[in-house]
């Protein structure tokens, strides 16, 4: 009986919640435009094989070096290969490998964060080992693990993965240690709640607003740092190409054909830059003792 | 204060152990055998034998880990397969020349980012502010490597006002080094100099908005004293902190801008090591620079401590 009338109303409060959350963020002029500048990139990511259904790979020694046009509107390269149909298939890989980053920092980063935060048997050990880790420049220990692993969109992945882990953990660390003195979190436990419930139930609700924060600018690193690893030729192999492949590629004509280079530069720049700005309304509204501007 | 120096640099003791066994553990990551991937499908059996050998991985781990130690504690990284020269011995023979770019782009980054940051926050929501806003944006959101390209583009290959590349180093021809190592510092400097713009714009109205900006004010004191004298010295707080972070960036970012500019510093070598899988140079150079930012970032935390009395207060 009681389960029929608490039900609805638990729906009703979760859509009130959304609502009034969306209410706040569409209201949040950094977060719209984020929104909008990373949703178009997405979405033009997705629709891809609608918009061009020329193979990224498909020479044409004719058409070398033609410049942006109505026919190639992004031109072709030195081999002929229509840079449109290049630099939208490398977003799939960038973007893929940003949103594989995150995945596992989300999975990762709570899971250690919660044991080092809750459980605290661990907590000296695992923060010991996050400094260490942390004080590698970011990018520099990327590149060093990715050079050992071997080029692959994988390694890129690990690598990305084991440079921000420790750093999204450190946050839900931080956020845990908080909550679990909170009052109602000391009566679940009085009450007799184990401690998979409290995590779950009571803590992580509170951790969510700057995890999802910390993950937006993890993507935007991410995406940065993807491009230096395969530009360096550490991350996916060139047959298909990211945008650090096709910057890198461009490099060599930089005097005869900017554009090879200037184009998959503006997408990695917008896609940053719409993270970025994403992560700033997303803190802004969600976490407003992170902000760091007035 | 020779209390806090030395139980500053004994906490560093243990992440340093950890950083160096991270950057030994490096070369276990190689997929499959390590001396194959590092001699290529050519190499003889012999051949094979010889990098086993020299990398000591026909030893046991902990045979290999306490060699590592020992070696380590002389000052020796090992020797690099490609260049054939002690590791330490490449890396200090490179480093002035990054140590040169790393200051003259942190400069840059604080002149600018300061400079941006202090502008926005004075002319706070007007035009300046919405410009420096973007500016520090775009500046995060920028690869500084695809900047650099686009650097040469239009400032070496359109205007012809500086080189494509080379280095020119500073004890030969001051003039000369100014011009090459100013395209690579502005690369390095803009991704930074963004950042830098946001705290000092955030902290600068913090500051301007306490009392004793508005006592100084309600004395009469002139606006460029106000701000120059008594908001900047707060400000300059956060930023002395930011130092070490930078820096680590500067030096994260040498290994492609090093590489596209030609300069020849560590952050080339680095390069070289990766396309040449010369893995000690790779572990030492990973060891080198992290260690050489954790003593750094001791000394910006001493310095920090000995320019803000209010920790002063509470260190002791």
């Amino acid at each position: 009986m009681t389960d029929i009338i608490h039900e609805p109303s638990r729906l009703a409060l979760a859509l009130d919640t959304t609502r009034y959350w969306l209410r706040r963020l569409a209201a949040n002029k950094s977060f719209l435009l984020g929104a909008i500048l990373f949703g178009s990139i997405c979405l033009v990511t997705v629709l891809a094989p609608l918009i061009t259904s020329v193979d990224p790979n498909a020479l044409s020694v004719r058409n070398r070096f033609k410049p942006p046009s109505e026919v190639y509107l992004f031109g072709t390269d030195n081999l002929g290969r229509d840079m449109l149909s290049r630099v939208l298939n490398g977003a799939r890989l960038s973007l893929g490998i940003g949103f594989a980053v995150v995945i596992l920092n989300a999975v990762f980063g709570v899971l250690l964060g919660a044991i080092a935060g809750y459980y605290r048997r661990l907590d000296d050990l695992l923060m010991r080992i996050a400094d260490a880790l942390m004080a590698f420049p970011a990018v520099l220990l990327a590149i060093g693990i990715a050079a050992a692993l071997g080029p692959s969109a994988a390694t890129a992945i690990i690598a990305l993965a084991v440079v921000y882990i420790p750093r999204t953990a450190r946050v839900v660390r931080a956020s845990i240690l908080v909550a679990r003195e909170l009052d109602y979190v000391q009566a679940a436990r009085a009450a007799g709640a184990r401690d998979g419930r409290i995590l779950w139930h009571h803590i992580m609700p509170n951790c969510m607003a700057p995890l999802i924060v910390q993950l937006s600018f993890v993507f935007a690193y991410a995406v940065l740092s993807e491009a230096v690893l395969s530009f360096l030729g550490l991350s996916a192999p060139p047959t298909v190409p990211s945008w650090g492949v096709l910057i890198a590629e461009g490099r060599t004509y930089l005097r005869e054909a900017a554009w090879l280079t200037v184009i998959p530069g503006i997408a990695i720049a917008t896609t940053v830059l719409g993270l970025n700005l994403l992560g700033d309304g997303l803190r802004d509204v969600l976490d407003p003792r992170m902000k760091v501007e007035q | 204060m020779f209390g806090y120096i030395i139980s500053r640099l004994l906490q560093a003791i243990p992440i340093l152990i950890l950083v160096s066994l991270i950057a030994f553990g490096i070369i276990y990551l190689i997929p499959g055998d390590a001396a194959v991937v590092i001699g290529g499908p050519s190499a003889t059996p012999e051949e094979l034998a010889q990098i086993r050998q020299n990398l000591g991985l026909d030893q046991p781990l902990y045979i290999q880990i306490l060699t590592f130690y020992i070696h380590l504690f002389q000052g020796d990284l090992g020797r690099s397969l490609t260049l054939g020269i002690p590791v330490v011995d490449a890396l200090l023979a490179r480093s002035p020349i990054t140590i040169g770019i790393a200051i003259y782009s942190l400069v840059l980054t604080i002149l600018i980012g300061l400079g941006t940051g202090m502008l926005a926050a004075l002319n706070h929501n007007r035009w300046i502010d919405q410009a420096a806003t973007l500016f520090a944006l775009l500046g995060v959101s920028l690869p500084n490597f695809w900047l650099a390209l686009v650097m040469i583009v239009l400032f070496s290959v359109h205007l012809g006002w500086l080189p494509t590349g080379g280095y020119v180093p500073f004890t030969t021809d001051p003039v000369g080094w100014l011009r090459s190592a100013t395209l690579p510092a502005v690369a390095l400097a803009l991704m930074q100099a963004g950042l830098l713009t946001r705290i000092t714009r955030s902290t600068m109205l913090e500051v301007l908005n306490q009392d004793y900006i508005r006592t100084a004010r309600a004395k009469g004191l002139p606006e460029w004293i106000v701000v120059g004298r008594h908001a900047l010295a707060n400000v300059m707080m956060p930023i002395v902190t930011m130092i070490g972070l930078v820096l680590s960036v500067l030096l994260s970012g040498s290994i492609v801008i090093e590489t596209i500019f030609g300069v020849p510093g560590i952050g080339s070598l680095l390069g070289s090591a990766i396309s040449n899988r010369d893995y000690p140079m790779i572990q030492g150079g990973l060891l080198f620079v992290t260690t050489a930012l954790l003593l750094l970032n001791i000394v910006i935390d001493l310095l920090y401590t000995s320019l803000d009395p209010r920790i002063r207060v509470r260190g002791r």
